[in-house]
């Protein structure tokens, strides 16, 4: 996968060896980890809060109020790695758990120093079977060399790690279906109430646990070694340092990308780094931040990649409002793509996907489903139209970004985001299936 | 043969062990009872549920919940086929379909030989070698009509036997030591304390 520069946590992902412990110590692994115990929690704590970090999952939330919300709270604390990547078109931390998974576990046991966790939870995607034996070979290999379990490093730190898997299920990226699953239940997301009852507080088995996401957590050992201020010194704004893209559909080189935030434009993304839409075809769209943010069209290419320059653009959805870097997936599409199509399999996968506890996800995403298939295969009716808006309107309130939550998690309004913004963008296309009765790109 | 052997049961044991509270090893040890019976069958459940102080209903309840646990006999090889938006971007339909064809089974189906059982899935995470698939987990990107008849060539011959496992095997690598550090919080312990006797009783344990 092509990489550019400046890496921060990509820089043994071309090595075939990366993985092993003995290139990860030959290539300065495992020092952050000793740097970082020879600090105080709260030292470490203010390297993260001086990094500016936000988190890498998709939420971007600050990672040091986490960090702070748990460490202030009386034991035991968790922590719990999110390790079960599953928003459609997102690749890295696929890439990061298979080539560096040092660098994970390095980065966990230097976070659950500062938050004073004895025992850590990588959830990993059940389907990631080279991940878990790639991992689970890292982590036996970690604590023979030390660096986990009774005394690691020689300190006075214990730490368990244990690797868990999922078993198929999108819900389970999902912050607290996940800590649901974790304890063996269904993947029911919990209420949250922001910010007294967020998993930071109430966690794993009730209590406070720091739950980030595999690319944040790959960080910290740069972030250690090099001063919080210097990952600060990268990027603009609120959105500092580094983040992966994971770029697919019409593209030349589709791939993972590290490229410093809001340095970096979706025109740098996809012509620069991507080798331009695939075919030198036109540009149609691009879905900017995994298939749950708000669209984007060709006008849009020279937003910078950060969280409040993409929050701030002229977006798409008739309510107002911009879109999210969400998961930092970016899909391509060229002019012969058939935008319905794409609403249609965005709105199976939400269907799909839905857990089912709350009545306007469990019901909107299937009727969404069914309307836009109908349309997409020459049975739509013009009043169909009409009807997806008001569907989408009663999942997500007002079609703006951001969406008010009439659901327990984001799943449900975020199902609404793609058909609302294929039908403002691309009315036409809709109205042409109607009329022709048959999808106008086959 | 559905309980589990007694190697596993130890393995059983050893995974319970690693977590604060039992239920937790949940989803591990149904993952445990489809590598050793290629899927999931309802004794193994039940095995489950007696291992883990629970009620077999809350057991099925659960596994029924993930995608990745079959409750009917899957073929040795299951071969998960991208359709989501990237993959259908760059033909994921269309390998579906030929699958289908070449196979000759639906989505969904198993070959008459147990060999096979095919179906479409959700984003697996590998867009960048789309369309793409994995054959018990394992990724294949990249694919071709031409290529995935030859796949489907060298998995019939045992060429990729040693790529690809059995269906149900996850990871090949154990974990090597067993948890080191005491637990602070209650191990074992529920958080909620349990229904007072007097009153309402919970209708399982």
């Amino acid at each position: 996968m092509a990489m550019t520069e400046p890496r921060l946590i990509t820089t043994r992902v071309g090595d075939p060896e990366g993985h092993t412990l003995e290139r990860y110590l030959a290539t300065g692994g495992y020092t952050a980890l000793r740097t970082a115990l020879g600090m105080s929690p709260d030292e470490i704590h203010a390297q993260v809060k001086a990094s500016g970090i936000l988190g890498r999952g998709g939420a971007e939330f600050p990672a040091h109020i986490k960090w702070r919300t748990t460490m202030d709270l009386p034991q035991p604390h968790y922590l719990v790695v999110n390790a079960d990547e599953g928003e459609p078109s997102t690749f890295k931390d696929h890439m990061l758990i298979e080539r560096d998974p040092h660098q994970l576990i390095e980065g966990m046991a230097i976070a659950a120093f500062a938050v004073q966790a004895h025992v850590a939870f990588v959830y990993l995607r059940g389907e990631f079977a080279l991940g878990f034996e790639r991992l689970q070979t890292a982590l036996n290999e970690a604590y023979e060399h030390g660096a986990v379990g009774r005394n690691i490093l020689g300190s006075d730190f214990s730490l368990d790690i244990v690797l868990h898997p999922g078993a198929g299920a999108y819900i389970c990226g999902e912050e607290t279906a996940l800590l649901e699953s974790l304890e063996g239940k269904r993947g029911f997301p919990r209420i949250k109430i922001v910010p007294t009852v967020v998993p930071a507080t109430i966690g794993v088995y009730s209590k406070p646990t720091v739950l980030n996401n595999v690319e944040t957590l790959s960080n910290l050992p740069w972030i250690i070694a090099n001063g919080g201020d210097a990952f600060a010194g990268l990027g603009e704004n609120i959105s500092t340092g580094t983040r992966l893209f994971s770029l697919s559909g019409h593209v030349e080189k589709p791939g993972n990308y590290e490229v410093e935030m809001v340095k970096t434009t979706y025109r740098d993304l996809i012509d620069g780094y991507g080798g331009g839409v695939l075919g030198g075809r036109q540009l149609k769209f691009i879905i900017p931040g995994g298939v749950s943010s708000a669209w984007f069209g060709p006008q849009h290419l020279d937003v910078p990649l950060g969280r409040q320059e993409v929050g701030a653009a002229d977006g798409v959805m008739p309510g107002g409002g911009g879109t999210m870097l969400g998961s930092g997936s970016v899909i391509v599409a060229d002019d012969t793509t058939c935008p319905v199509r794409i609403a249609w399999r965005i709105a199976k996968f939400f269907a799909h996907e839905s857990c089912g506890q709350c009545t306007p996800c469990r019901e909107g995403t299937g009727w969404l489903e069914k309307a836009v298939w109908r349309i997409e295969n020459g049975d739509g009716r013009p009043a169909d139209l009409d009807l997806l808006l008001d569907v989408s309107d009663n999942i997500a309130p007002g079609l703006s970004w951001p969406y008010p939550m009439t659901t327990i998690c984001f799943l449900g309004p975020s199902s609404a985001v793609a058909v609302v913004s294929a039908l403002s963008m691309f009315r036409d296309d809709f109205e042409a299936h109607i009329e022709l009765g048959r999808c106008p790109h086959d | 043969m559905a309980r589990f052997t007694p190697e596993n049961l130890q393995r059983a044991r050893d995974t319970i062990a690693l977590y604060p509270q039992k239920r937790s090893a949940l989803l591990p040890l149904l993952h445990l009872a489809q590598e050793q019976d290629g899927w999931l069958q309802e004794d193994a459940m039940a095995q489950v549920a007696e291992l883990l102080d629970l009620a077999p209903a809350e057991v099925y309840g659960t596994a029924s919940f993930y995608t990745m646990f079959k409750f009917q006999p899957t073929g040795r090889h299951l071969v998960s086929v991208c359709t989501n938006i990237a993959c259908m971007l760059r033909g994921g339909y269309e390998l579906l379909h030929h699958a289908e064809e070449t196979l000759g089974v639906r989505a969904g189906g198993t070959t008459a030989d147990g060999a096979f059982s095919l179906e479409e899935a959700e984003c697996l995470a590998d867009c960048d070698r789309g369309p793409c698939l994995q054959v018990n987990y394992r990724y294949f990107g990249n694919v071709t009509n031409d290529g995935f008849d030859t796949l489907v060539a060298d998995l019939r011959s045992g060429k990729l036997a040693a790529e690809v496992p059995p269906h149900g095997t996850l990871s090949r690598v154990r974990r090597s030591v067993p948890r080191q550090v005491p637990d602070e919080g209650t191990p074992g312990e529920p958080v909620v304390p349990d229904a007072p006797q007097s009153g309402p009783q919970r209708v399982h344990r």
